[in-house]
């Protein structure tokens, strides 16, 4: 597609882009953190783009929605307000960068030199009902076991927030120290 | 009878080994073991020369042989026993003189604790003694001369529990020792340049000359060196009064008849190898040891010692006369001294036996006493004082002669007749005093003299036997022109290719009685044709003027001492104090055994104190320094093992340690830097891959 | 759009979340990192499901990708504010009980 669709896509791809960079530069956490959820948006966008709506419903809903609140939450939680603007001193940032970039280049050298096999004839259709529909019956196993899955992580994360981490007797929540 | 000759040795050799094994369990402690082996032997010794006196041959010899070592025909060691005249008159002597002294024995050693090894040591002794008179080799001679000196030593140290015995015991058998180590090198000399051992086949070769001039000198000199130890002469003369020690019948037995005779017998037996040279030699031994010892004699004290000078003086007598071509004047001398020695030893042992002394300065007036001992002791004086009518006159005259004969031919050896005649004198003049002094005049010690009895018949009876031997007629009908030891042994003809023209012409000398009756004798073999008018004209004027010198020096001594002793006209106490340096030089012997015992012993144990020394120190030094080496090196291995072996060890625990501490530095904990390096590596796969 | 742009993009996404990984001292920031790494790979996913293999199933497993990252950082979070409650700081230089 040509014209007004590959300008949003490129937008959307530099808002992407753009997030995670800054995700990864910027000093202050939570403005990490906001960069994340632009971030988050844009890939959003990216579905769109690539015909898997309910999979970008899905990732704002939970990715923006849940994740990244959480997210908000332990930064503020684990860190002295005086310290939120200071929790990221550089450190060997030049290696890393070059790594990065590095295996940027590899990668992208390689997805745009190898040939695809391309299908041709691009469809776009609504997901949903074929997602749910997979999910009941092929995909039936895993999505059990992604439901315990979440069950265990539930009751891991509850029992480690207790004050005594885990320990002893159920006690009230309460304020950490 | 003369096919047992081989009897005579064996018989006392079994007799020791009986008496040295089962002795003590026989009846009588053995003593007739031996007297009964030693008693056979003179009784075939009797039988032989018999068998030889009824042939009357001068060439008699008797020769068997038989193989004695045999490697395999390339070396071969004869056996032989060989007879002639005076072995047969030798025997006759050391069997007979040896059963007196068994029989003198029985009284003598009675009551002793080892009486029977005492026989079976006199029964070795006298196995030696026969065995080395029968040999006819310088091989076996030289066995049985060994095997003599060590049986006198046996005998000398019996009584070994008093140290001055088991000394005299070990100075014979070492002088002797020295003695034989001549011997030794003589006869070694001899087989080494002849490769014969026996006597006659020695004599052949040096007629053929394989050995002669100076060696043949020294050959004959280093053979002379084992009858200058075995006889006593000087300067090997120490051992003899030393060896006094020994109980009375050995000194008999050995030093009067057998033991040293050995050493005047071996001279006679290999006469013929002497060159002029040698004899030169043996001759001015021979005198010196005559006069020194009987300058000795003069001043003793004691009875035994008086007579074992007497005894060298006698042998120096002997040699002297071989020396100068004697040879049947030295072994003549040889027989008769037997004789009259041995009575005058056992006579003293008589006396010691009775008075407990043996000084004669103790003893006097014994003839009351003890006549039977007294009167032999004097006849057989008169003998070695060369009385005519003893047999000692007969033999020493003819000494006597030979050298003045000696000496008319060679003026410049007229030495060797007179310092004869002088010491000839001399041993008139000591023996009469030692008789005086014993015998008569006034009893010095009247406690002792009053316990003085005669001894027991086992004791004089060989005394009267060999008195009577001592007279003069069994050696010489008198009047008559040659005695039978004349004809019988005459003297052997040189072996030495160079003529000996100096000598007394070897045949018989006349002799007569003290009364005038002159016969000219006979020159009566191949003598040096045109000087034998000349010849028989000396010979006969020498015997004339050495008979009377001789008497006239005998009777001269006697009468000296008579003098001096009995009458006391002459105060010897006076002449020894105006003498004294002389008298005591004389009465300490000439200093020899302490000049021996500054040098050769002294140096000896110098030697041996400086060898220990070397041991001591260099060779254990050496040993102890391989030790310390091997310290050493053992530290320096262990150092090695501390630094290179425990150094790898340490080494390879501390390169790990560097290496973990190094490689655990990796593992920082940190996570981001695990990401890092996982990141990395999937980069470096991915280039690898597409590029 | 186009296959290689947006392999490209998650490329690029997925170096952003790894340098995150590695340069952030705060726990929280490398979480979300990793947050951004699983979202590349969701794009891949579903990339790959759009123009490759006209399949459903990338986007099912994106679904449950997300799903997991929900559950993970969950338990994280709960995590960190555990070591914050005991240590005062969240920072992964004091992980490193495991140093050798």
């Amino acid at each position: 597609m040509t014209g007004p669709a590959d300008l949003v896509f490129y937008v959307l791809a530099a808002l992407t882009v753009g997030s995670a960079i800054l995700v990864a530069i910027l000093p202050n956490i939570v403005y990490s953190a906001v960069a994340l959820l632009f971030s988050f948006a844009g890939v959003a966008g990216l579905y769109v783009f690539l015909s898997a709506d309910f999979l970008a419903a899905t990732q704002v809903l939970i990715y923006v929605g849940g994740i990244l609140i959480l997210i908000l939450f332990a930064v503020f939680l684990s860190n002295r307000i005086s310290d939120v603007k200071l929790s990221n001193p550089a450190r060997f940032h030049g290696q890393a960068a070059f790594l990065c970039l590095g295996l940027f280049g590899v990668l992208s050298y390689t997805a745009v030199s190898t040939a695809w096999p391309v299908k041709p004839g691009i469809v776009y259709q609504p997901s949903t009902a074929e997602i749910g529909e997979l999910l009941m019956t092929r995909y039936l196993l895993p999505f059990e076991v992604a439901s315990v899955l979440l069950l265990a992580a539930l009751i891991g994360a509850a029992l480690l927030s207790r004050p005594d981490g885990g320990k002893g007797k159920a006690v009230d929540m309460e304020e950490p120290k | 009878m003369i096919r047992y000759a081989h009897l005579i040795p064996l018989l006392p050799l079994a007799a020791f080994f009986i008496n040295i094994a089962v002795g003590r369990r026989l009846p009588r402690k053995g003593d007739w073991v031996s007297l009964g082996a030693i008693a056979l032997g003179l009784a075939i010794s009797i039988g032989i020369f018999y068998e030889v006196f009824r042939a009357y041959d001068p060439n008699f010899k008797y020769h068997v042989v038989f193989p004695w070592l045999d490697l395999g025909g390339r070396f071969v060691v004869q056996g032989g026993i060989l007879i002639d005249n005076i072995t047969a008159v030798m025997l006759l002597v050391v069997t007979g003189v040896s059963t007196f002294v068994h029989l003198y024995s029985i009284g003598y050693m009675h009551g002793d604790p080892r009486y029977s090894r005492f026989f079976a040591y006199l029964s070795i002794f006298s196995f030696s003694m026969l065995g080395l008179v029968l040999s006819d080799s310088f091989f076996f001679m030289y066995i049985f001369w060994e095997l003599v000196g060590l049986s006198s030593y046996l005998l000398i140290g019996f009584w070994f529990e008093k140290k001055s015995a088991s000394d005299a015991g070990k100075k014979a058998f070492i002088v002797n020792r020295v003695g034989d180590f001549g011997f030794l090198l003589g006869f070694l000399l001899l087989f080494a340049t002849t490769g014969a051992l026996g006597f006659d086949e020695v004599f052949q070769a040096i007629r053929e000359g394989r050995i002669e001039g100076t060696l043949l000198t020294l050959a004959g000199i280093g053979i002379f060196c084992g009858a200058i130890g075995k006889s006593a002469q000087f300067p090997l003369h120490v051992w003899l009064p030393d060896a006094m020690e020994g109980p009375t019948p050995v000194s008999a037995l050995i030093h009067a008849a057998t033991m040293v005779a050995a050493g005047v017998y071996l001279v006679g037996r290999v006469y013929p190898i002497f060159t002029p040279d040698a004899f030169l030699f043996i001759a001015y031994v021979g005198l010196i040891t005559l006069f020194i010892t009987a300058t000795i004699a003069l001043t003793a004290r004691d009875i035994k010692k008086v007579l074992a000078y007497s005894t060298c003086s006698q042998l120096g007598f002997m040699i002297l006369g071989l020396g100068v071509g004697g040879y049947t004047a030295g072994l003549a001398h040889l027989m008769t001294h037997a004789a009259f020695k041995a009575c005058l030893f056992l006579g003293s042992g008589s006396v010691i036996h009775a008075v407990h002394s043996q000084d004669i300065f103790e003893m006097g007036g014994l003839w009351k006493k003890m006549k039977i001992t007294a009167a032999t002791f004097i006849i057989a004086t008169m003998a070695i004082a060369g009385i005519p009518g003893f047999s000692g006159f007969y033999s020493k005259d003819m000494i006597l002669a030979a050298a003045l004969e000696f000496g008319m031919r060679n003026p410049q050896h007229m030495i060797l007749f007179a310092v004869t005649l002088l010491t000839a004198g001399m041993t008139a003049f000591y023996m009469s005093r030692l008789v005086i002094l014993t015998f008569f005049g006034k009893p010095r010690d009247p406690h002792k003299f009053d316990h003085a009895h005669e001894s027991p018949a086992n004791m004089w009876v060989p005394l009267v036997v060999l008195a009577v031997l001592s007279l003069g007629f069994w050696y010489k009908v008198p009047f008559a022109e040659k005695g039978w030891f004349e004809v019988l042994v005459p003297k052997p003809a040189s072996a030495v290719s160079v003529a000996a023209p100096v000598h007394p012409a070897p045949a018989a000398h006349a002799e007569s009685s003290s009364e005038a009756a002159r016969e000219t004798e006979e020159a009566g073999h191949p003598a040096p044709s045109h000087a034998a008018e000349h010849d028989e004209h000396l010979v006969h004027r020498a015997h004339s003027i050495a008979m009377y010198s001789s008497v006239g020096v005998a009777g001269t001594g006697i009468l000296l001492a008579l003098v001096v002793y009995l009458f006391g006209w002459i105060n010897p106490e006076r002449v020894a104090s105006a003498l004294r340096p002389l008298h005591t030089f004389l009465v300490n012997k000439w200093y020899f055994d302490e000049l021996y015992e500054a040098t050769a012993v002294n140096g000896t144990k110098a030697l041996s104190r400086a060898l220990g020394w070397f041991d001591l120190h260099v060779v254990d030094g050496l040993v102890n320094l391989c030790a310390q080496l091997g310290v050493w090196v053992s530290f320096l291995v262990g150092k090695f093992d501390d630094a290179v072996v425990d150094g790898a060890v340490n080494g390879v625990a501390t390169a790990t340690i560097e290496s973990g501490s190094f490689f655990r530095r990796f593992q920082t904990g940190k996570l981001y830097h695990y990401v890092y390096v996982l990141a990395g590596g999937v980069l470096i796969i991915f280039l690898l891959k597409v590029f | 759009m186009g296959l290689d742009k947006l392999l490209v993009i998650s490329a690029a996404l997925f170096c952003c979340g790894l340098y995150t990984i590695l340069t952030r001292r705060n726990a929280v920031a490398v979480l979300m990192g990793v947050e951004l790494i699983l979202n590349s790979a969701n794009i891949n996913f579903v990339a790959f499901s759009h123009y490759v293999s006209r399949l459903i199933g990338g986007q099912i497993f994106a679904v449950f990708v997300i799903v997991l990252a929900a559950a993970e950082a969950a338990v994280a979070l709960a995590i960190f504010l555990r070591l914050y409650a005991t240590t005062g700081s969240v920072e992964v230089d004091m992980a490193d009980h495991l140093q050798g």
